[in-house]
């Protein structure tokens, strides 16, 4: 890759934050919302469980 | 056409559709940002004006558009919970509202990054930004508000009832470059004499904007199924579907 690329035309400073900055907001979107996902698993999980020792 | 739509409203049917449809969303996002981070950041060709900055669109305007979409979508899921009394409509409302409020974040700082080199400051009291702000605000109080009540079925309907009313907001953001005086630019992509944009500088910023609404489908996706299943914990389909 040439260090031009990088450079951007001397925008470098504003160019790369702007792509980093996305990067870091998609990948938290993907983790928190499987982390959401997998607390909502334990939490119906816990939920038949209580159910199911009420209804013996 | 009703039978389809009387689907959508029963939650184990959701939840297989949205744990189906995830992997393909994710992946043709994958793809269609790939593209068009490669294209648009090293192959799009300078703006005469703008230099390299101008590369900032192809992450700023997919996350604008996508916090008024997204915005759209939670309002419009959450007038058909108000309106049919469909809980699903609550679960799309509340997953949709952590995507948005962070692409409209995104898009608040990629635009006053961009803001910088271009107007001279990081942030005006223009009316573009200022609508966008409120919008953030908007997904902040309709989340907080959500989670205000004990009882979380009220909390769905109080979220729901500001996200619709809150969605006056979205065309004032859309058209705030027209009404008023503005520093931001007027549409590139879409207007009456079609795109002002080249078309090896379009085709990146399309295949970055498609790539955000899948990617959108994607989180969507995931989220929904924790949202139904935490409003649905009690009923039996759920020990099927946690297996």
């Amino acid at each position: 890759m040439s260090s031009g690329f990088w450079y951007m035309g001397g925008y470098a400073r504003y160019v790369w934050p702007c792509i980093g900055f996305a990067g870091v907001v998609l990948a938290w979107n993907m983790w928190s919302a499987r982390r959401y996902l997998a607390a909502a698993k334990v939490r119906a999980a816990r939920a038949l469980a209580m159910a199911a020792s009420e209804a013996r | 056409m009703w039978t389809w739509f009387y689907k959508l409203a029963s939650p184990p049917y959701v939840y297989g559709v949205a744990a189906a449809l995830m992997p393909w969303f994710l992946g043709l996002a994958v793809l269609t940002i790939g593209y068009g981070l490669i294209a648009g950041l090293g192959f799009a060709p300078l703006d005469y004006q703008q230099g390299d900055a101008f590369r900032i669109i192809y992450v700023h305007v997919p996350s604008a558009i996508m916090s008024v979409t997204v915005y759209t979508v939670m309002a419009a899921a959450s007038a058909v919970a108000l309106i049919w009394r469909i809980k699903v409509g609550h679960a799309v409302a509340a997953a949709s509202a952590p995507i948005g409020a962070s692409l409209t974040l995104l898009a608040l700082v990629t635009g006053s990054l961009w803001g910088k080199p271009m107007w001279g400051t990081y942030w005006a009291w223009d009316p573009r930004l200022t609508s966008e702000l409120i919008l953030l605000f908007l997904y902040v109080g309709v989340m907080s508000l959500r989670s205000a009540f004990e009882d979380p079925a009220r909390g769905d309907r109080a979220a729901a009832l500001l996200a619709v009313v809150g969605v006056v907001n979205v065309p004032i953001v859309h058209f705030s470059v027209v009404w008023w005086n503005s520093l931001h630019q007027g549409s590139t992509i879409v207007t009456l004499e079609g795109p002002k944009m080249a078309a090896s500088m379009l085709w990146p910023l399309l295949s970055m904007l498609l790539g955000f609404m899948l990617f959108y489908g994607a989180v969507l996706c995931i989220r929904v199924q924790g949202e139904v299943l935490n409003r649905e914990r009690q009923s039996a389909w759920v020990r099927e579907a946690i297996k």
